[in-house]
């Protein structure tokens, strides 16, 4: 199945491993990416802040350049699906607020009809593949390790603007994909709350709260590492989690993986080439119990 | 249908009184809502257990609860719909508030936030001869966020409250909005300077808990959006926040991307410099560990820049 491919701008920026990690598994996944090189940021959310249609006619634009190529979007980013996701929600349920935006768009020549599709690597996962599309891939069960979800606010919430009504596996998509490479999923409260990122430049303090409080209560679970979809949640997940831990006198060393490394690594991949030696907090440990040496 | 009830217990009174969970098995019917079952388990079960309802139809907002985790209206919850594979539904008390007693907690925190806010109307100018007139557009704006009824959900699963009890919550910011869109509030610059103060409306993590879980579709967090996009067209005192959303807009405009390094600093810039320095450590070790795209650490403008910043302009350039 082909897609137009959103990388989004933390997988080339801050995450790169995240976009290195999907580089490597989607070609064995029956996959075929053409990446839209000339899309916009989506906003985040930050952009909304200042002026929400102006962020919705940027999303506007990116449907339309996907949807004159004929492509369904794939996104790797809870973020960037979650903001496309409310965007695409609001401009197809409104044939005025459209056409406004449309009114812009074609200053480029481009006109948005309301008909593309925008669906993260997660759900196409999930949808595409299946279970038996996952399990007839996977040469390494990963049968040693325990892992936790943890999905990121975009991916979880509104539910409505996700469609999680049509596809209500949705919801669960990081437990199911996790458990059919053969880990032990490890449930906990704060699977699907906020990992603090939005806070962090605002109020440090507390974004670092929520940062000890999910690693920890992942942790004390029985969890080895936590895994997600989102590259803002790993960012502050992993990026943060020393001086979250200074700031709770805890010592958290709980390992953060972007959901298409623990993929590769189930269907044999070497660890280095998922970019799993370019984390904060080291990959080292839950590789040795695996018994895979990072080369 | 055979349900299990696992209802988190509290009782002040009784020592030691720390919570426990409590199991009722329920025979509940296809139409039963979770608070017929409660209801039905304190009349013929355990007359002890102690919950807050009234209307019984999702108007009053008594019988707000958490169930399954999130908070909702027992009155408009089916028990079908939220009972698991083996039949069993937990019912616990709202979270960000003390626990009185069962699933009843003590809401004079809210109250106190809600009229922090100043919820009343404060017209500014001589009073009119007749009535203040706004027009159906403005007051139709606001019949989403007239439509809460205070009961508490979204405020029970803030993420932003749950790290810091000082934050206004969703409820009270979500009040706030209604009176500063309000046009015959003349108050709205004072308002606004006084949800610009920390634990004010740059505090909310985005994190949309709020929308999913109110039974009335207020969509609290998207007010709170509202309020700073107008704290900003206001010109209140700039503060991380509105300098992060400015220059957020800014890079996307000259690289229709985000610059990560390049944001940091100028959100920070000289005002919070020791801000900024803090972060050098960590985007230290992030080089050392090669967290470094190919293309380097800042960032080049997408292909066809010039034709995307028009769009920004004609956007910009609307009434």
């Amino acid at each position: 199945m082909k897609f137009a491919f959103f990388p989004g701008c933390v997988s080339k920026g801050g995450c790169p491993e995240l976009y290195q990690s999907v580089m490597e598994v989607y070609p064995q996944l029956g996959l075929e990416l053409e990446e839209m090189t000339t899309a916009s940021c989506t906003g985040a959310g930050v952009l909304q802040e200042k002026d929400r249609k102006l962020g919705d006619m940027l999303n506007a634009r990116t449907f339309a350049l996907a949807e004159q190529a004929g492509l369904p979007i794939m996104t790797i980013c809870s973020t960037c699906q979650g903001v496309m996701s409310q965007a695409n929600h609001r401009l197809t349920a409104d044939p005025s607020y459209l056409a406004a935006v449309n009114e812009i768009l074609n200053e480029e020549g481009l006109t948005y009809r309301g008909t593309t599709q925008i669906r993260h690597f997660v759900w196409i996962l999930l949808e595409e593949l299946g279970e038996q599309g996952i399990r007839q891939r996977v040469r390494r069960p990963l049968t040693e390790l325990r892992a936790a979800p943890f999905y990121g606010c975009y991916l979880q919430r509104p539910s409505e603007a996700l469609g999680f009504q049509d596809q209500p596996d949705r919801a669960k998509s990081l437990e199911l994909i996790m458990s059919w490479l053969g880990l032990e999923v490890v449930d906990f409260p704060g699977k699907t709350r906020c990992c603090g990122f939005p806070l962090l430049t605002i109020n440090e303090k507390n974004s670092l709260r929520m940062v000890a409080s999910h690693t920890l209560d992942a942790k004390r679970n029985g969890a080895d590492i936590l895994v997600t979809p989102c590259p803002l949640c790993h960012l502050n997940l992993d990026g943060m989690q020393s001086r979250a831990g200074g700031q709770q006198q805890a010592d958290i060393d709980l390992p953060i993986w972007h959901l298409p490394q623990l993929l590769g690594l189930a269907m044999g991949m070497e660890p280095k080439r998922l970019g799993l030696t370019r984390h904060l907090v080291s990959t080292q440990g839950v590789l040795d119990k695996l018994g895979s040496a990072v080369a | 249908m055979i349900t299990i009830f696992r209802i988190r217990r509290f009782n002040p009174e009784t020592s030691p009184s720390m919570p426990y969970f409590q199991e009722y098995k329920l025979d509940t019917e296809r139409a039963d809502t979770v608070l017929d079952a409660l209801m039905h388990i304190r009349e013929t079960l355990d007359e002890s257990l102690t919950l807050r309802c009234s209307c019984r139809g999702a108007i009053c907002g008594s019988c707000s609860m958490r169930i399954n985790g999130h908070a909702a209206l027992a009155c408009k919850t089916k028990v079908q719909a939220m009972a698991s594979e083996r039949g069993v539904v937990q019912v616990e008390p709202m979270n960000n508030m003390p626990v009185i007693k069962d699933l009843v907690t003590d809401m004079a925190g809210f109250w106190d936030k809600v009229r922090q806010v100043q919820p009343w109307l404060q017209p500014a100018g001589q009073e009119p001869e007749a009535e203040y007139l706004a027009s159906s557009e403005s007051m139709n704006h606001l019949t989403g966020v007239m439509g809460c009824i205070m009961c508490g959900a979204c405020v029970s699963d803030c993420a932003a409250l749950e790290a810091d009890e000082r934050f206004l919550g969703p409820a009270a910011l979500a009040k706030a909005y209604r009176f500063v869109a309000d046009p015959r509030d003349g108050a709205g610059r004072s308002r606004l300077l006084a949800l610009n103060e920390p634990g004010g409306m740059w505090d909310c993590t985005r994190c949309m808990e709020c929308i999913e879980v109110c039974p009335k579709g207020v969509g609290a967090m998207d007010r709170i959006m509202s309020l700073r996009s107008r704290g900003i067209q206001a010109g209140v005192p700039s503060t991380c926040g509105s300098r992060h959303a400015e220059v957020f807009a800014d890079l996307i405009y000259r690289k229709g991307r985000l610059d990560e390094p390049m944001l940091a600093a100028r959100t920070f810039g000289l005002q919070n410099l020791s801000r900024l320095l803090s972060l050098l450590p960590m985007a230290l070790r992030a080089f050392v560990r090669g967290k470094v795209p190919k293309s380097g650490p800042l960032h080049r403008a997408i292909p066809g820049v010039e034709k995307f910043r028009r769009l920004f302009q004609r956007m910009e350039e609307r009434p």
